[in-house]
Order: structure tokens, then C-alpha cells, then sequence
């Protein structure tokens, strides 16, 4: 089976985000860069199928801007074999939205005959968590969100996931073709080694305008403002636990 | 009817008496869950009438339960084999064909991973784009958002005919549970998909408050080191009759149960007492209780990011201040 995988170029998990002085946008002109958490966990969950046998390609799917193919070279020296760059120069964390990004997905799966889309749960920057939901609505796939573990069964033609819900773990099982999203527990992304980014130099990237899919990109969502939130007031530290129980009898809270 | 659209009037929303929300309910085996009132808080925000929908093994008490609910019109009831589970091909199948008998402008529901794995499908369906985890509402199509783990807030407006949206339960109270006295109706029929099939669940067991809820929250991170030593906490929360959360680093490590983790990718609280203990603070953690009325920090590292945000801080060892805290705590009656 052939497996698409979504990754997306969000900011760094780590990095601290400022509002543009025009409050129309997160500044992101000078913040670092890195493959959303949860796409790296899909992509390793795909590789690892490859792996066991299960799939015989996995590719690597991005939509955005130039630097978006430094994502899907990543994971291509994670151990996709190919990717597709789907191009725009939307910002891809407010105006290129998630309906849109999942028509985009659509058409390439009317193309390309994958039998799953692996996907992370959300992007950490605009923390939407919709693509997947939305992706499996419009191919009408059945759809195993926030996944912890996968396993594809020997005749490919379905996948037992457990999800993690409210309060604990459901199992079900989704025949393929089905669209599944990654928690954060499904696996331990691994690190890229030298040998296999500079291999993944030489792997194919196609480049598809997003324009040219027939695909309605206009977003439904529009951003008024951008502010930063409310900050707390600075507390104070405590001397010992009798001196914070104290404060906290004060304060009525207990 | 009328005396709705004059109360919405009087709020300013001059279009609102056009408006019409639909909640899909979480399941509260009986009750109301505080999600869901949460979420009829937001939709009375938003004015007009407010419709819920409620499917799952207990659909019947649960619509009981949100008949009574202040502020619902009617509720719909789809105690359905196919939904028991909540699997969305189905849930989407029984939502969308309510949508199509009752024309909503708006449809929400809380945004707990139950509804987060649906209500982005319905959406899609219906050509609609969704606005996840509103926070506040300004108008009936002007919501704000947090993204960047809540680093930075966005003021939306909504372009669509039908307004979807997940809303944070922590930014709204929570309705009244008595008071209303909406009519229960069977939902309308829809075909189930077929597609997944639910084969199991295993459910963490516990009797202390639900932690999304909860007036206090006890919180353990990776300065717990081990599963073992997080019956310290265990200990801590039932002094308080609290709930236990948890960041990512002590889920990663195993201490504790995924289900319990705090944060952007977990769960968002805002008790009145949230006490973080062995927890350095970093942005995805603040994320997800930065709103809590009071926060206390137990940590050894004074330069721990947690102090910046924390009402009082204590730098210690947590193994030793957790058993004199609980030691010294009166007991709950």
C-alpha cells in the first residue's frame, strides 16, 4: 500500500512567538522553523510500516511557501521515499485554512490512490486540529483520530487504532482507504542520521501549484486582530509549606 | 420565542433573533456534563434559541438531564447503537441530518477530544470552516481563539452561512443544570455509515473530580521521577478533593496516564487551585492552565519558568514539601 503523510513548517515548539506591531499576525519573519511535533510522529509511524512491510511507499506531502520543502526533505531522510510540494505564498498559519488544506489533500488522493493519509492532530501554530476530521469527511473515508497505536492487518484492507478519548483509550478498526492522526504517543520520532539526509538529497520532490487544483482557497475564517494575552500579575515566593499554607487559608482556598 | 428574541435584543445583537445553535452534547451518564454547560453558556451569548443534541449509551437520562438545563429549547435524542461510541463517520451521518431539518446558524460543541473528532468532518461536509476552541464570544460571528500554544489571541470573524465551532469550556461558566424545561424529542433518522467499528475501551478508574472541571488541580512533572512516586500526588489530591494532571515529560515517562496531561495537546483547566509540583513550566504546559485562578509551584529550581506565572512559589524539594503539605492540610469534611 501506498501511505501519504502530511507535515507541516510551523515554528519551533520552543520558540517564543511576538505579535507583528500591526497586530494582524504572529511575527514569524525571524523565528526558527521546524517540522510540526505531530507530523514527525506521522511520519515515523509511516516509515515504520514501510519497515514492517506494510507499505511499499511512503510520501511526503507539504503546502506552503519555498521552505516547505525543508520539511519534506526531513522527512524524506526520516525515510519517506518521495515528496509532493504543493506551493502557495499564503501564510499557512491563518490565511491558507484548514478546509482548504484538506480540498488540497482531496485532490491529490483523486491523483495519487493512496490508501491512508497518516496526519499529525494539530499544528502547534494555529493549534486547529481539523485537517484530518476534514480530510476523511471529503474523501467520505472513515477517520481513527489521536491515535496511539496502529496496526494494519495482514489483507491491508483495514487498521486497528487505538485513540486516546476522554479518559482513556477506544480501539476501533477502520478499512482502508482511511485518513488517521497522530498523538503524541503513538510512537518516538526518530533523528534523521547524515547518511540519510544527504541520501535524501537525491530523492524526488514534485512541485504542484495549488492554484492549479481547482480548489476553492479562499478561507472562511477571517483574522481581525492578533493581541498577545493577558499576563498574569508576578507572584511571590514562600518561605516554607506552613508560610504557603498560610497565604492559602488568607485567600479562602482552603 | 418572543421573549428570547427580546432578551437578545436588549444585549445588543441586533441580528441575533436569526439565530439558532445547535450543541452536540458530551455524554454525562445522567447528567449534564460541565462541558456541555458550559457550551450553553456560549450559545446564549451568541442569542437566538438554543437546541442540544445528545447521543451515546445513555442518551436517554443524559436528555433528561439537559431538558433541565436553563436556557435549551429542545433536545434531540439519538440513543442509537451506531453512536454509542461516538465513531464519526456516524456521529457526522446523525448531526448533519439534524442540520438539515432545523437549519442552524450556529453549531458547537465543547472542545474535548469527543467532539473534536467529528465536528471538523460535519464541517467539512457542509462546506463550512470550523473556529476550534472559542474562548470568547463578541458577537454571533465574531469569536476570539487562542493559537500558539495561547501565546497569542485572534480575534475571528466568521465568513460562513453556518458557524461550527469547539468551544474551551474554561471561558465560559457554566449554566444553571436546573430551571429549563426544554421538550425531548427522538433525532431525526440518518444511515449509518458503516465504515469503523468500535472494538473496545479501556477507561482510567478513578473517584477523585474530573480533572476539566475540578476546583483544584494537583499537578505532577518530571521532578516526580518515577510512577511510584506519584502516589505523592494521589496523596496531595485527595487531602483536597482535587484532581490530578500531569505535564508532557511525566506522561512521556510513564508516571502517569496520557489521559491526565495538562497542556496545548492535553487537557486546558482553570481550577481556582492549581498546584504544580516538579513542573519546570514550559509554554505548552502554561497553555493549558495559565488561567487557573491561583497557582502554586513547588520546585527546587528557583529559575524554573513556572515561578513567572505562579501566585506563590515554594522552592523546595518536593519530596519533602508534598508529605509535610499533605501532613499539614486540614481535612476536607
Amino acid at each position: 500500500m501506498r501511505v501519504f503523510v502530511g507535515v507541516k513548517r510551523a515554528v519551533d515548539y520552543a520558540a517564543k512567538v511576538r505579535i507583528q506591531a500591526d497586530k494582524k499576525a504572529v511575527d514569524i519573519s525571524n523565528v526558527k522553523m521546524a517540522i510540526n511535533p505531530f507530523c514527525e510522529i506521522a511520519v515515523e509511524e509511516a516509515v515504520r510500516l514501510k519497515e514492517k512491510k506494510v507499505a511499499e511507499e511512503v510520501v511526503a506531502v507539504s503546502i506552503g511557501p519555498k521552505q516547505a520543502q525543508e520539511v519534506i526533505r526531513q522527512a524524506l531522510a526520516m525515510g519517506a521515499d518521495r515528496g509532493i510540494h504543493v506551493t502557495t505564498d499564503m501564510r499557512v498559519d491563518q490565511e491558507l485554512q484548514p478546509l482548504a488544506v484538506a480540498k488540497i489533500m482531496a485532490a491529490l488522493t483523486g491523483e495519487h490512490d493512496p490508501s491512508a493519509w497518516l496526519l499529525g492532530k494539530q499544528a502547534i501554530d494555529d493549534d486547529s486540529n481539523q485537517v484530518a476530521q476534514m480530510l476523511a469527511g471529503l474523501l467520505d473515508w472513515p477517520q481513527a483520530t489521536f491515535a496511539s497505536e496502529v496496526e494494519v492487518s495482514e489483507d491491508k484492507k483495514s487498521a486497528t487504532v487505538t485513540r486516546e478519548i476522554d479518559g482513556g483509550l477506544q480501539t476501533i478498526e477502520v478499512p482502508l482507504p482511511a485518513v488517521i492522526s497522530a498523538d503524541l504517543r503513538l510512537n518516538e520520532p526518530r533523528y534523521a542520521t547524515l547518511p540519510n539526509i544527504m541520501k535524501a538529497k537525491k530523492k524526488k520532490i514534485d512541485t504542484v501549484d495549488a492554484a492549479s487544483l481547482g480548489v476553492d482557497l479562499a478561507g472562511q475564517i477571517e483574522v481581525l486582530e492578533v493581541s498577545e494575552p493577558a499576563t498574569r500579575e508576578a507572584g511571590s515566593k514562600v518561605e516554607d509549606v506552613d508560610a504557603l499554607l498560610a497565604k492559602l487559608k488568607a485567600d479562602g482556598l482552603l | 420565542m418572543l421573549a428570547r428574541a427580546s432578551a437578545t435584543a436588549t444585549r445588543g445583537l441586533a441580528s441575533a433573533r436569526f439565530a439558532s445553535t445547535l450543541i452536540i452534547a458530551e455524554p454525562g451518564a445522567g447528567v449534564a456534563s460541565p462541558g456541555t454547560l458550559s457550551a450553553v453558556t456560549a450559545a446564549k451569548a451568541i442569542g437566538g434559541s438554543v437546541d442540544v443534541f445528545i447521543a451515546g449509551k445513555d442518551a436517554a437520562a443524559d436528555a433528561e438531564a439537559l431538558a433541565k438545563v436553563d436556557g435549551v429549547a429542545r433536545v434531540f435524542k439519538a440513543d442509537n447503537e451506531a453512536l454509542a461510541n461516538g465513531i464519526a463517520e456516524d456521529m457526522t451521518a446523525a448531526i448533519l441530518a439534524c442540520q438539515e431539518a432545523n437549519k442552524y446558524s450556529h453549531i458547537m460543541t465543547p472542545a474535548s477530544n469527543y467532539g473534536k473528532n467529528f465536528l471538523p468532518r460535519v464541517a467539512a461536509k457542509l462546506d463550512m470552516a470550523q473556529v476550534s476552541d472559542v474562548m470568547a464570544i463578541e458577537g454571533e460571528d465574531t469569536f476570539l481563539r487562542p493559537m500558539y500554544a495561547g501565546n497569542a489571541i485572534a480575534r475571528v470573524k466568521a465568513t460562513g452561512a453556518v458557524k461550527i465551532m469547539t468551544v474551551r469550556a474554561t471561558g465560559f461558566d457554566k449554566a444553571s443544570p436546573e430551571g429549563g424545561s426544554a421538550a425531548v424529542e427522538d433525532a431525526p433518522a440518518f444511515e449509518s455509515a458503516g465504515k469503523s467499528a468500535f472494538k473496545s475501551e479501556e477507561m482510567v478508574k478513578s473517584d477523585r473530580p474530573e480533572l476539566e472541571s475540578a476546583s483544584v488541580v494537583v499537578s505532577g512533572g518530571r521532578g516526580i521521577k518515577s510512577e511510584e512516586n506519584f502516589e505523592l500526588m494521589f496523596k496531595l489530591a485527595d487531602k483536597l478533593d482535587a484532581a490530578v494532571g500531569a505535564s508532557r515529560a511525566a506522561v512521556d515517562a510513564g508516571f502517569c496516564s496520557n489521559d491526565m496531561q495538562v497542556g496545548q495537546t492535553g487537557k486546558i483547566v482553570a481550577p481556582d487551585l492549581y498546584i504544580a509540583v516538579g513542573i519546570s513550566g514550559a509554554i505548552q504546559h502554561l497553555a493549558g492552565m495559565k488561567d487557573s485562578k491561583t497557582i502554586v509551584c513547588i520546585n527546587k529550581d528557583e529559575e524554573a519558568p513556572i515561578f513567572g506565572v505562579s501566585d506563590y512559589g515554594l522552592v523546595a524539594d518536593l519530596f519533602k514539601a508534598v508529605p509535610e503539605l499533605t501532613e499539614k492540610l486540614p481535612a476536607r469534611s
